[in-house]
């Protein structure tokens, strides 16, 4: 046995990721010090500076490609991009989280314990300042998503799992308005999420007893050893391949993809809309990350062997959006199944195992999040005397009511359509391209196919808002205070912008699509 | 002057107009109308300008300008135009101004903001520009998808009966054939070596198997919009909902990017395939012709019997394009631009009809030439040409697509000539039954049957009148500069015109 060494850690490398669990436990600090009052300022000045401070640090570590910390984090392109592009995306979500304009009290509960439709419960509802305890959450969750694209071993990208994990299930509980709803989505992310853990590390405890057959190197879950094993370890293939699918499982669970998907449409339609959108873009690129990272890294020469398995989940999962996204008469649970086809299409980026695949699917990633957190914005924005308005019945002749938002969605809804000069098209374009070079033609025509279908309930809110005339129950939107506004403007100016001039983000994300081993 | 940048120039310039228009306030919507009249005439003088400028003899390309977009993935802002595409946008700019004075009221009885159509109409003319000025494979997607919506809004928002329903099949169509050309461009980019240059991909060589399914891809985005028989299912409706000034545009000119971009990417990026494809183009064109005319001479709404029509005369475009011979490619060409003048002047008549009576059931009409005789002399007018009488321009590149095709596949011609037959009927018979006879008691007591054409609707149909006539005796002017680009692709195919006989038809075309 060699002596115990201690491991050298790059703390600058790391500083992201240090900066927001810091910041996530300060946050609890301020919980417990700080008056009532004054914990909403102070919370969301707090954890805004921490996402700036860590996109501050990113931006200045962007050269670095290293390993560190015993070999556990990997700070590379992919990392630094995606750690960005979390960063980015949680800045606009924490907006979103923050506004108290819209409904008196912000979109979240004060007292989650008080039972839901007691007399106290709905005295809070009338506009008791809601729970700042979120803010050290989404921290939390932050910082776990970092650690988790930025993983190099099959344990910390459990742990990290777990990290962000953790803060999801609560924040889905903790809306003001449908509680029930809100605490039944909870339930079943956590469940089904507890599920998908046990799933993932059953897989690493297969591929550590895979890595124990390497001739003259000890067992190891970190991907260099995962890697090596793949080629020369003489243990069963069986353990590798499950292995590799119950890690599979575990990851397609977090990025929604068909056959494991059936929790997002109730957690996206139960969890307070703040928390819907940040899951739908961070969460999203945080499991991409990870998934890109698993296979292209530590499972590179079985690419034969689980490309296929892969490509029917793509296709599946495209399927299944789309189709499923057809009946839906409310907008958030059309917005989860057009999260879980664009799933799909991210996973064709994923299966070109090349450096446009990679680029392209970084660009994807980064692109779709601005435009669903921006769709989700306008989402929090219509509503009536009972808080938001979902079901899309309400949203006829939303054009005349109040053509601008109408008209900002329905950009946005043209994006996700795939129509030329907005971020969907050069996204799409972007992933497509790469998985043709790659041989993957029929991923591209299942996903062109696919799109078609898409289009229809796109078209069809679109539909709604212009062409029907406004009834008696069409809502109002209320006037968004500057939060809102602020991450509304973002994500709409990065939809159009991508759109037409994505040359910069690809030079950015072509530059970054290189691993380090 | 041919230094000067035409193409971008024109393409932007009717956006900047759409942008003023739309800022204009709501309550002033005469303004908003002046304005785009005003724009789209300035479009019209610089078409004009450009039209004099191109050397009809001189390089099959000109006016080139090219802009970097999107280095990685070597997108650039091309522009450039051969005959044919000219002859296209002088199209449009003639159309459009048309369209903005026919369509003077027709925005106010929808409830919605005049100066939002306004704006519309110059939005559309902006990327049906764009499409054919295009010579970037992207670029060109580009303007091909983002067309579909200001069409869109134009019929879901200011048409007629059902114009949500239509509004919607009509985009959906078109985005499912936009769809199928992506998955061919971006293909064609992968296997082109990275570029959208048409020049390079032209040049470019593909297996034979990739060319097909390519061509493919292109093909069904193009027969859907032309559309071709079996596609067509979405024009009746679209065109039966849409305001009249839109319809005029929309099987005008939006339509003809369809046989454009079989002229312009199925033929000279993929000659193998499109001769392998050409018997059955053949057979849709033919089919179109004859099925159409069937369903057009049943119609009992003016509007879609209009549409059908079209239908008919896409068929014979499609015959002429797949014929391969340089006669039936110049006419089918010269059908591009005679279709959209003579059907553009009956959508816009036939408008005008339906304006005044408040309905566009042929059974509601009757005798209305006692009540309107100069409108319904137009319309009569508009139907000969749209029936290919000769002395109107129809004629002439009808006779040239049947003559072209008779040369090299007799079966086809024949079959196709019954379809003139049966534009006979159609038209004929439409004219009867609103404009002749007995005159309809019901018509006498409707306000608006007693007025007879103003000067506005005299200015709009007294221009397409003059080239319809000026084109059916004299088409050398259009023909000079469509000829050389039509031989020119017919060269990419790879097919010679067959060698004259004794007694040849050659020079009857002249």
């Amino acid at each position: 046995m060699s002596e115990l060494k201690l491991p050298s850690i790059d703390y600058a490398a790391l500083a992201p990721i240090l900066i927001m669990l810091g910041a996530a436990l300060v946050g609890v600090l301020v919980e417990a010090f700080v008056p009532r009052r004054l914990r909403n300022g102070v919370q969301l000045a707090l954890a805004l500076l921490a996402v700036l401070a860590a996109i501050a640090m990113v931006i200045l570590n962007s050269d670095d490609r290293l390993i560190t910390a015993g070999g556990a984090i990997a700070v590379d392109g992919p990392t630094l991009f995606l750690q960005g592009a979390i960063l980015v995306l949680a800045a606009m979500a924490l907006l979103l989280v923050g506004e108290r304009a819209v409904e008196r009290g912000g979109a979240f509960v004060a007292h989650a314990a008080v039972t839901a439709e007691s007399p106290e419960d709905r005295r809070q509802a009338e506009g008791v300042g809601g729970a700042t305890e979120v803010y050290p959450l989404m921290t939390f969750a932050i910082g776990g998503m970092l650690i988790f694209v930025a993983a190099n071993d099959l344990l910390t990208m459990f742990i990290s799992l777990e990290v962000f994990s953790l803060p999801l299930y609560l924040l889905c509980a903790l809306a003001r308005r449908r509680r029930l709803l809100s605490q039944e989505a909870a339930m079943k992310y956590f469940l089904l999420g507890a599920y998908a853990s046990a799933f993932f590390l059953f897989g690493v405890a297969l591929i550590y007893g895979f890595t124990s057959g390497i001739p003259g190197r000890g067992a190891g879950v970190d991907f260099a050893t995962v890697h090596a094993a793949v080629g020369q370890s003489s243990s069963s293939q069986v353990l590798l391949f499950a292995g590799m699918a119950l890690l599979a499982i575990g990851l397609l669970f977090k990025a929604a993809a068909a056959p494991f998907h059936v929790w997002t449409p109730d957690v996206y339609q139960g969890a307070p809309t703040p928390v819907t959108g940040f899951m739908a873009a961070c969460t999203k690129v945080a499991a991409f990350g990870a998934l890109l990272r698993v296979f292209h890294v530590a499972f590179a020469g079985a690419s034969w062997d689980f490309t296929p398995v892969l490509g029917v989940v793509a296709v599946l999962t495209m399927l299944v959006g789309a189709v499923l996204a057809v009946t839906q008469t409310d907008i958030k649970r059309l917005l989860a199944y057009s999260s879980i086809a664009n799933a799909g299409y991210l996973l064709v980026g994923v299966l070109a195992p090349t450096k446009s695949g990679l680029s392209g699917t970084m660009f994807y990633l980064a692109a779709y999040g601005f435009s669903v957190l921006a769709a989700f914005a306008v989402v929090t924005l219509v509503r009536d005397a009972d808080g938001e308005a979902t079901h899309l019945s309400r949203w006829a002749g939303l054009g005349r009511r109040s053509p601008f938002f109408a008209a900002v969605f329905t950009f946005i809804l043209l994006a996700f359509a795939g129509i030329p000069l907005t971020s969907g098209f050069t996204s799409k374009f972007a992933v497509f391209g790469p998985a043709l070079e790659a041989n993957q033609a029929w991923l591209v025509i299942a996903g062109v196919l696919t799109s078609m279908v898409l289009a229809f309930p796109y078209l069809r809110v679109v539909v709604m808002m212009w062409l029907s005339e406004p009834g008696e129950s069409t809502p109002t939107v209320a006037v968004p205070g500057a939060l809102t506004s602020a991450a509304l403007v973002i994500g709409v100016l990065a939809t159009l912008v991508l759109g037409v001039v994505p040359g910069p983000l690809l030079d950015l994300t072509t530059g970054a699509a290189e691993f380090v081993r | 002057m041919s230094n000067f940048p035409f193409l971008s120039v024109l393409t932007v310039a009717p956006l900047v107009g759409a942008l003023v228009v739309a800022l204009l306030p709501r309550s002033r919507p005469d303004l908003a109308k002046l304005v785009a009249f005003g724009w789209s005439l300035l479009v019209l003088v610089l078409s004009v300008v450009m039209w004099f400028a191109f050397s009809a003899g001189g390089d099959r390309f000109q006016f080139r300008e090219s802009y970097p977009w999107i280095p990685n993935w070597g997108v650039r802002f091309t522009f450039e135009v051969d005959g044919i595409a000219l002859v296209m946008l002088m199209l449009i700019a003639i159309l459009v101004p048309l369209v903005i004075l026919a369509s003077w009221h027709d925005a106010e009885s929808s409830k919605r903001s005049v100066p939002v159509y306004f704006a519309l109409l110059l939005v559309l003319e902006c990327t049906m520009i764009g499409v054919f000025a295009a010579a970037d494979v992207f670029l060109f997607y580009v303007f091909f998808e983002v067309m579909l919506v200001p069409m869109y809004f134009l019929i879901g928002s200011y048409g007629g009966h059902q114009r949500q329903y239509a509004a919607v099949k009509f985009f959906l169509y078109s985005l499912v054939g936009g769809l199928f050309m992506l998955a061919a461009v971006i293909g064609l980019w992968v296997v082109g070596g990275k570029t959208f240059d048409w020049q390079a991909l032209s040049q470019a060589e593909f297996a034979t198997n990739t060319a097909r399914w390519l061509f493919l891809g292109f093909f069904i985005a193009f027969a859907i919009k032309a559309p071709f028989f079996p596609f067509h299912t979405w024009l009746p409706d679209a065109g039966g909902a849409a305001p009249a000034g839109a319809a005029a545009l929309l099987v005008g000119v939006l339509d003809k990017v369809g046989t454009f971009g079989i002229l312009r990417y199925c033929l000279p990026l993929f000659p193998e395939a499109s001769r392998w494809f050409a018997p059955w183009a053949l057979a849709l064109g033919v089919i179109g012709i004859i099925y159409a005319a069937l369903l057009a001479v049943g119609q009992n709404d003016l509007k879609r019997l209009v549409s059908y029509t079209s239908i008919a005369h896409f068929g014979f475009i499609g015959v002429g394009i797949f014929a391969f011979t340089t006669q039936a490619g110049t006419g089918a060409v010269l059908y591009m631009l005679n279709h959209g003048l003579a059907t553009g002047l009956l959508f816009l008549v036939v408008g005008m009809l339906i304006a005044r009576r408040g309905s566009a059931l042929i059974s509601d009409f009757g005798g209305a030439g006692k009540l309107v005789p100069v409108l319904a002399g137009v319309l009569f007018f508009a139907g000969l040409a749209s029936l290919a009488l000769p002395g109107t321009a129809p004629f002439v590149s009808e006779f040239l697509v049947l003559i072209g095709t008779f040369t090299v596949n007799k079966p086809v011609a024949v079959i196709a000539t019954l379809g003139i037959i049966l534009a006979a009927a159609y038209v004929l018979w439409m004219v009867q039954r609103t404009t002749q006879g007995t005159l309809n008691p019901a018509l006498t007591e409707v306000e608006g049957m007693r007025r007879d054409l103003t000067l506005r609707e005299k200015v709009v149909v007294a221009p397409l009148i003059a080239l319809i006539v000026l084109l059916g005796f004299y088409p050398k002017p259009v023909t000079d500069v469509i000829n050389p680009a039509v031989q020119a692709t017919m060269q990419d195919v790879g097919k010679s015109d067959p060698a004259p006989e004794v007694g040849s038809v050659q020079e009857a075309s002249k």
